[in-house]
């Protein structure tokens, strides 16, 4: 069999997937997920053809004399394609589960087949025209399903995200003919090959607006808005490949015009990146501690890693324009591990939420608490998805934050003082990131899982189906895989970096990671043996030292007073309460507190506090904006009055307007 | 001969702790318990029944193993008395770092799983403090691994003394976050047991018997390890580099040494410092990420 035969495959499995949901017949519509998983299979080889055989021409059909719609693969497609493949998997095995009782099922179905399959297109697009059209299809169908609940908020998120994200393609569309002014071709490898001839000024231009048009829609700061209120939004399987790798589509379109298509640039870009990504990864995870609401929480953490990818792509550019191929290519490699890393970890995080908002019927973790004993299975999971994300060994978040900080601290050999001092600093940033993060997730999963149930939301829940478990399990156990054996993963990821940097970068043999320039190892699978052993061996000396000993269940301290309550736990307010105050130059915290007394000011009666926090972009970047935007359109509205004589007098002057200069 | 290094941080952890009591006792003026009293308090506490909380789960069960053994197995990368780690493929300082940050994620989530306040404020406070150092440290030590060029902590210790003015700050840095990282004063105070002040003893409040005894050690093994990590980036002289018998015994030697300064360090800061109110640490702790910022900055400004 051929490539084509696998593409056609895929694209019958998905569009019979979708077709199936929407024809009315109940039982059937089951079939639509089972379909879409074996069309992320047809994909997932495919991709294995485009990174280890030949890049691929797919399919092309001519629309015009100009136009044609085609794609096409090489080794950057194929690693995306299998990300996304490695996802749709899981969360349509999830899917067969979590949709079981919802309205409007059969059009889910759709969508949802339909969205992954724009996925696809994008990262498989050849030349421009079928990149923009993939890009908005999966632009729109992505919108439907973040208003799929049909209320005021998903509706009102709906609306930002489709503003936001057509504000994007407005920039890609200007940035794409730039690239046909000066190169006279729509085709990518086209484009690619003559390069050379856009000038050095216009390079930079189509940089600035490839960071705004893709940074928009992978999510960075300041152009996140949209993201924690979209992603939440939206029902959790959607959530879940949407952060998983829809925003990773935005990575895709930027490595591709700014690293493959434009060639090597000038270092302040790898530069700007680097700055981007530590700016998005601090504020990010900043945000995401402060959040109540598991999936916004969740939502901001995907800011926070997109931050860490562009970490490691910024410092591969920079050594790029070093010429310092094979630390280019480490960076590289560090960047796009995360990527798939990534969508494994936050997927599996959105799949828990899911299941746990499926359960409790609420996304506020005040209302959780102790759900570990009811769902073991999704606690196990949501745990090693927290650890994951948290980049604690041996999870697979690990190895790709260790491959970031080994390549930004070997930013020192580059010549220029600039990214000698920047790169460090990078590092830097990831070190805070790392340590908010752990305490993020420590609130995130402790207030959620552990502990009493906070509210009868909490009480009486019920573990998820078996497919919804199973969707979790495979996503959790490529976390642990892609921990243990990097090789598996560098593998995947070396013909990329090999393709965009010409350098294989660094040496692994299996289970270990070895990086010649730093004479430094990493195998987490020796971590996750040794600390098995010493468990064993603890287990062992604890015995024949102590003997076996009772154990004797009884109350928490209560420092003697009698009836603990699930009401005197620690809060996830009071939990993010000391990073409020240390870091309130950036939260800008709000408190109202409101005393009513019977005698002032001895006997009160009732305290109201509220407290929150400032969103500072929102604040002072978007709504003068809007505002703004508001005000003129109020202004407009006077030349709009509704009189049929006004409106044959426009006319009129327009008329003479154009009979007057239009010769 | 160097895969057996870790039992030396394995069985003398609990004597510098014992240590370090002992001179804190006879600074301030009391007779204290004698040097080997961890030892007895560990084998105590391994004999005795347990308590545990109806309100947790496995995830508590699981934490003393965990923390056990990730720090069991941060005690494999380090080089303690010769220039070989014992098993240095496993990961170098980064991974040294992060392994201890896996410890401090499930002590922090079993403080929040029997549902008490206590358990609850100590995790919040230790995640807070954790923060704000665990920048400053990878700081520090980036200066000291580029300077070396590389982040194997082997090849660090191997690479002769370093001393120049960055690396006297990092040094500085550096010490801050072993105060911090051990919970002592002015951080943390790790002889107190009143709710409100605890931060490593807040989640550490529902263990008893075995799973306390593993804690207690594991935070000896850790606290012993950070003033080992500092003696191989910063001090590494006298270290054996071939295994022959009077190399290990003279570098051994020097190693107790060193180990017995730290305590007295310790001691001396503990019993002539107050701790400080816990809003006041960021000024310290971020104080110390200046200095290490300053210590990278000025390694890369003088190198040039």
């Amino acid at each position: 069999m051929n490539t084509e035969t696998y593409l056609l495959m895929g694209l019958l499995f998905f569009l019979s997937g979708a077709v199936v949901s929407m024809l009315p017949l109940p039982k059937v519509k089951n079939y639509s997920y089972i379909l879409s998983t074996l069309g992320s299979l047809s994909f997932a080889v495919l991709s294995l053809y485009m990174l280890f055989i030949t890049p691929v021409d797919l399919f092309s059909l001519p629309l015009s004399f100009i136009f044609k719609f085609n794609f096409s693969g090489d080794a950057i497609s194929g690693f995306f394609v299998l990300t996304i493949s490695i996802l749709a998997f899981a969360v349509s095995v999830y899917s067969i589960g979590y949709t079981r009782d919802l309205d409007n099922k059969g059009l889910m179905g759709f969508l949802f087949n339909i969205f992954i399959l724009s996925m696809y297109a994008v990262v498989l697009s050849g030349n421009i025209i079928t990149f923009l059209i993939s890009w908005e299809t999966m632009s729109i169908v992505s919108y439907f399903l973040v208003t799929f609940d049909r209320d005021e908020k998903s509706a009102k998120a709906g609306l930002i995200y489709a503003v936001m994200t057509h504000i994007g393609t407005a920039f890609l569309i200007v940035l794409f003919m730039i690239l046909y002014r000066y190169t006279g071709d729509m085709g990518f490898s086209g484009i690619k090959g003559l390069s050379s001839r856009i000038p050095e000024h216009m390079k930079d231009l189509v940089f600035i607006f490839s960071i705004i048009g893709f940074g928009t829609k992978a999510g960075i700061i300041p152009f996140h808005t949209w993201l924690p209120k979209a992603h939440p939004a939206a029902p959790s399987n959607i959530s879940s490949l949407m952060s998983g790798v829809m925003i990773k589509t935005g990575i895709y379109g930027f490595v591709r015009i700014s690293m493959d298509i434009m060639g090597q640039g000038p270092e302040w870009w790898g530069i700007a990146i680097i700055v981007i990504g530590a700016i998005s990864s601090i504020l990010g995870v900043m945000y995401a501690l402060m959040e109540h609401d598991l999936k916004r929480l969740l939502a901001y953490h995907s800011v926070e890693n997109i931050g860490i990818i562009l970490l490691g792509i910024g410092a591969s550019m920079v050594f790029r324009s070093n010429g310092m191929f094979a630390l280019s290519s480490l960076a590289l490699i560090a960047g796009l591990y995360h990527t798939l890393n990534h969508a494994t970890f936050k997927g599996l995080l959105f799949l828990g939420a899911g299941s746990v908002m499926h359960a409790t019927h609420t996304k506020n973790m005040e209302d959780m608490g102790g759900l570990i004993k009811s769902m073991p299975y999704t606690g196990l999971f949501f745990l090693i998805g927290s650890v994951s994300i948290c980049a604690l060994p041996p999870f697979n978040g690990f190895v790709s934050e260790w491959l970031t900080y080994q390549s930004l601290l070997l930013g020192f050999k580059s010549t220029s003082i600039t990214a000698k001092i920047i790169s460090p600093l990078g590092g830097a940033a990831l070190a805070l990131t790392g340590a908010l993060a752990a305490a993020c997730f420590v609130k995130a999963f402790g207030i959620s899982f552990l502990g009493m149930p906070r509210s009868h939301h909490a009480e009486n829940v019920k573990e998820s189906s078996l497919s919804m478990i199973i969707g979790m399990g495979i996503l959790a156990l490529l976390c642990l895989l892609f921990g243990i054996f990097p090789g598996i993963v560098l593998t995947i990821i070396q013909p990329v970096s090999f393709m965009l940097t010409g350098s294989h970068g660094m040496a692994y043999k299996g289970i270990f990671i070895g990086i010649s320039e730093t004479l430094s190892t990493l195998s987490p699978a020796a971590i996750l043996i040794t600390m098995i052993v010493m468990s064993i061996s603890t287990l062992i000396f604890i015995l024949t030292v102590g003997g076996k000993r009772k154990i004797i269940y009884g109350d928490s301290w209560d420092c003697g007073i009698p009836a603990l309550t699930s009401r005197m736990q620690y809060t996830a307010t009071a939990f993010t309460k000391p990073i409020r105050m240390i870091f309130k130059r950036i939260y800008l915290p709000k408190r109202e507190l409101k005393v009513s007394y019977l005698v002032k000011p001895f006997f009160v009666k009732s305290i109201e506090y509220r407290g929150g926090i400032t969103p500072f972009f929102e604040k002072y970047i978007y709504d003068p904006v809007t505002d703004f935007i508001h005000s003129l359109a109020e202004k407009v509205k006077i030349l709009q009055s509704g009189s049929l004589h006004l409106y044959l007098a426009y006319i009129l002057i327009t008329l003479i307007l154009l009979l007057l200069f239009g010769t | 001969m160097e895969y057996f290094q870790f039992l030396i941080i394995l069985i003398l952890s609990p004597l510098i702790q014992g240590i370090i009591r002992k001179l804190k006792a006879n600074m301030q003026g009391r007779i204290g318990p004698g040097i080997f009293q961890p030892y007895y308090d560990l084998i105590r506490l391994l004999k005795k029944d347990m308590v545990i909380s109806n309100v947790t789960s496995w995830v508590f069960k699981a934490t003393p193993y965990i923390v056990f053994a990730s720090t069991a197995a941060a005690s494999m990368i380090v080089p303690v008395i010769t220039t070989k780690s014992p098993f240095d493929v496993m990961g170098d300082v980064i991974a040294l770092i992060y392994i201890f940050a896996l410890g401090r994620f499930f002590m922090a989530l079993s403080g929040l799983d029997a549902g008490t306040a206590f358990g609850g404020e100590g995790s919040s406070r230790e995640m807070t403090v954790a923060i704000l150092v665990e920048p400053m440290m990878m700081l520090s030590i980036f200066t000291a691994a580029i300077s070396v060029g590389s982040t194997n902590i082997a090849r660090i210790a191997g690479s002769g003394l370093l001393f120049s003015p960055s690396h006297i700050l990092a040094l500085s840095a550096f010490m801050i976050a072993i105060i911090a990282e051990t919970g002592r004063i002015p951080v943390d105070n790790p002889d107190t047991h009143l709710e409100l002040t605890m931060i490593h003893e807040g989640m550490l409040l529902e263990y008893s018997g075995k799973y306390l005894a593993l804690m207690e050690w594991a935070h000896y093994m850790k606290q012993m390890l950070l003033f080992t990590i500092a003696v191989d980036i910063f001090f590494p002289i006298g270290v054996a580099n071939n295994a022959g018998i009077l190399a290990l015994t003279s570098s051994f030697g020097i190693y107790i040494l060193k180990m017995l300064f730290f305590a007295v360090l310790m001691a001396l800061i503990e019993s002539t410092r107050a701790k400080m109110r816990f809003f006041q640490l960021p000024s310290l702790l971020g104080g110390a990420f200046v200095l290490a910022l300053l210590s990278l900055l000025t390694y890369i400004i003088m190198r040039k």
